[in-house]
């Protein structure tokens, strides 16, 4: 009897499952409907998290309202007239760049010199590539808290090390300095993020082939050869990755230089994103604050398609 | 010139390298252990043997791919054994290939051409053509490797190769991911460029058919060291030792342990009574012996013949011109080739006979051979020869 009712029980299931996989049949969805209501989950939560944001900035970029939601009223383009003709806007614009085109291709480079090596066989390997994750690792306050002490001019390291050396004759303020601090800054970030880089072009690297070398040796190619004509053109598609990972955070940058130097001195070290926050938080001008975010979005996006298209190649690998 | 030389070759992996004598030192995995072989100009040289025999760190070493820990390499008499890939004059087919896949294959072949020599990129262009057309594939040109089939690929690995008229190829078991029928049409290719050619080669495979059709002289590895090397009938039919003899050779040689007693052999299912020749030829033979016969040399013996060996057919194969039967002696499955035409059940009882011109035998301590069945001092004829069932 229990046999009976445990075999009829199984033959439920089984016949529950047929039907509902029958169901699906008979759906019938061709593979891109299917990938479409499958992906639906995640569009939707973009849609609420970043395609509404985006979309809302823009709205309030076109109003004027000290605080949003009172006293809104459609101005159109005027925000952006004002935040075009503002030389502060013009300034951070400048830092952002600078700071972004200067500190990207040196941790580019920096990255992949880091990646080569690791990419060798040698003892404590492992341990290396853990080490070196290090700096990255660090929340970027800590990061700009730690380096504003070293850069300090009358306690930080540098300083007392640069005179010590005899390079400087006394300490000097190098983040009190419009000529140098971004500079500074910029050396901190690639000391935070060259190992990010390399991480990424680690995986990259790694998934070259070794017989590709081999058949370079065998064809006659130096190390230089390999590396310009084999490594490089292998690594493109994890290159773009890492400039559009890397290239993003830069431009929108703001908790380094918050932390660091808060934009100072003399607004030298002062970012779009930094820019953006202040006249948006400090100078209550949402308005103008959802114009200069704006203009980071579509900065943003144009970069990321500017890499895309020079750097893409589908058919690679 | 393609005079190539391995004196005394050892390759240890790990530890700290192997000896003077070439022997494990106990640190290291020894994949190729004193391996010395010389090649004629113009030679086809298979190294062939099992998976991890070290054929295929025999040729990374002759390539410069690996560093050899004892021995030397030469070639027409220099010594290159320390020299870079690419002073060595040699080119590479890989077992995957290896080609460069962001590059079309106009570049592929190209490639070494044109950073190693001083050409023009249009003698360069006009070099691949002509390789192109050779292949077969000028209409490949310029694609890339992911758009080309197994054997398009192939073609242009061997482009590659060829383009640099080394003194000597290298080729690392490059049929052995192309199907059974491209393969076969690609191995008389293969065969056909490098007799035209001329080229001294290195082929590494681990199908000894394709060692037996392919090779001038074929060497035969085996846990890193030579067995023997010989043209491919000569390790056929005179295989140095029981590994070679099971190893060249489908199906397989079967071998049955024997005593041997001074006029007899003697298995638990049956004795076979040697000729006086044999008898004299094996005088100074060990006592515990290996009878070696291939399944293409068992007859099946006719009605009333003396020496015959009673087996039951546990399985039969059918191959079309032949047939494979699986016997049953002893307690142990051996393997016949026979007829294709002739009829038999499975379970029935076939009487069989090992001719004795054609049996082999093997020390069983050692492996090394006593007997081969074209030993001189082996009769003729199989005349002599009895095969009674216990």
């Amino acid at each position: 009897m229990a046999e009976r009712s445990r075999d009829a029980s199984g033959a439920g299931i089984a016949s529950g499952l047929e039907s509902r996989l029958r169901r699906y049949r008979d759906l019938r969805l061709t593979e891109e409907e299917l990938a479409t209501l499958l992906l639906m989950p995640v569009l939707l939560f973009l849609g609420v998290v970043s395609f509404y944001p985006i979309v809302d900035t823009v709205w309030a970029s076109l109003q004027d309202g000290y605080i949003i939601g009172t006293s809104a009223e459609f101005v159109g383009p005027e925000n952006y007239e004002a935040l075009f003709d503002d030389g502060r806007f013009w300034n951070a614009l400048g830092v952002s760049f600078i700071y972004t085109f200067v500190s990207v291709p040196i941790e580019l480079g920096i990255g992949l010199g880091l990646a080569l090596l690791l990419n060798r066989k040698f003892h404590g390997k492992y341990l290396a590539q853990a080490a070196i994750l290090f700096p990255w690792a660090l929340p970027t306050v800590i990061n700009a808290e730690i380096w504003s002490w070293l850069f300090h001019g009358q306690f930080g390291v540098i300083n007392d090390m640069l005179v010590r050396v005899g390079l400087l004759e006394t300490a000097y303020p190098i983040l009190a300095k419009p000529d140098i601090a971004l500079a500074a800054m910029i050396s901190v970030t690639i000391w935070k993020t060259s190992s990010f880089m390399a991480l990424i072009l680690l995986a990259g690297l790694t998934g070259i082939p070794e017989h590709l070398y081999e058949a370079a040796r065998m064809d006659g190619a130096s190390n230089w050869r390999q590396l310009r004509d084999i490594t490089l053109p292998l690594l493109k598609p994890t290159i773009l990755v890492a400039l559009i990972f890397r290239t993003l955070p830069a431009i929108q940058a703001f908790g380094l230089p918050y932390g660091l130097t808060n934009g100072g001195p003399a607004e030298a070290t002062t970012t779009i994103v930094l820019f953006t926050h202040s006249i948006t938080f400090n100078n209550l001008e949402f308005g103008v604050g959802s114009a200069s975010a704006t203009a980071i979005t579509v900065i943003g996006l144009a970069l990321s398609l500017f890499y895309v298209a020079t750097l893409y190649e589908p058919e690679v690998r | 010139m393609g005079e190539l030389e391995l004196r005394n070759l050892t390759k240890v992996f790990g530890g700290g390298g192997g000896d003077e004598s070439g022997d494990d030192d106990g640190d290291g995995i020894v994949a190729v252990s004193d391996l010395s072989i010389e090649m004629a100009d113009g030679e086809f040289l298979v190294l062939v043997g099992p998976s991890g025999c070290g054929k295929s760190t025999t040729l990374r070493c002759i390539a410069g791919l690996e560093h050899t820990t004892d021995g030397r390499i030469s070639l027409d008499g220099r010594d290159i054994t320390d020299l870079k890939p690419k002073e060595r004059d040699m080119a590479m087919v890989f077992q995957n290939y290896a080609l460069y896949p962001h590059m079309t294959v106009r570049k592929n072949i190209g490639y070494g051409l044109s950073i190693t020599t001083d050409l023009s990129s249009s003698e360069v262009d006009d070099r691949v053509e002509e390789i192109a057309e050779l292949l077969e594939i000028p209409e490949l040109l310029d694609k890339k490797p992911k758009e080309l089939s197994g054997g398009q690929q192939q073609r242009v690995a061997l482009g590659r190769a060829i383009v640099r008229e080394p003194e000597v190829f290298l080729m690392d078991e490059p049929l052995s991911n192309l199907d059974a029928k491209l393969r076969t049409q690609m191995r008389t290719e293969i065969q056909q460029l490098q007799a035209d050619l001329g080229t001294s080669t290195v082929y590494v495979t681990h199908d000894q058919t394709e060692a037996m059709t392919m090779g001038d002289r074929i060497a035969i590895l085996d846990g890193g060291e030579l067995q023997q090397v010989g043209t491919p009938l000569e390790c056929y039919h005179e295989p140095a030792n029981a590994f070679v003899a099971g190893f060249i050779g489908s199906p397989s040689m079967n071998f049955l342990p024997v005593e041997f007693t001074g006029d007899e052999l003697r298995h638990k299912a049956f004795s076979y009574d040697l000729s006086a020749d044999l008898q004299e030829h094996l005088r100074n033979a060990p006592r515990e012996l290996t009878l070696g016969i291939r399944p293409e040399h068992i007859e099946i013996a006719e009605d009333g013949a003396r020496n015959v060996v009673h087996a039951p057919i546990e399985v039969i194969e059918p191959m079309g011109e032949l047939s494979y039967l699986h016997l049953t002696i002893g307690g142990t499955t051996y393997t016949a080739s026979i007829d294709g035409d002739r009829h038999h059940q499975v379970g029935e009882a076939v009487d069989v006979l090992f001719p004795e011109a054609k049996i082999h035998l093997f020390a069983r301590d050692g492996g090394e051979a006593v007997k081969n069945s074209r030993d001189a001092a082996a009769p003729a004829t199989d005349e002599s020869a009895t095969v009674a069932t216990d």
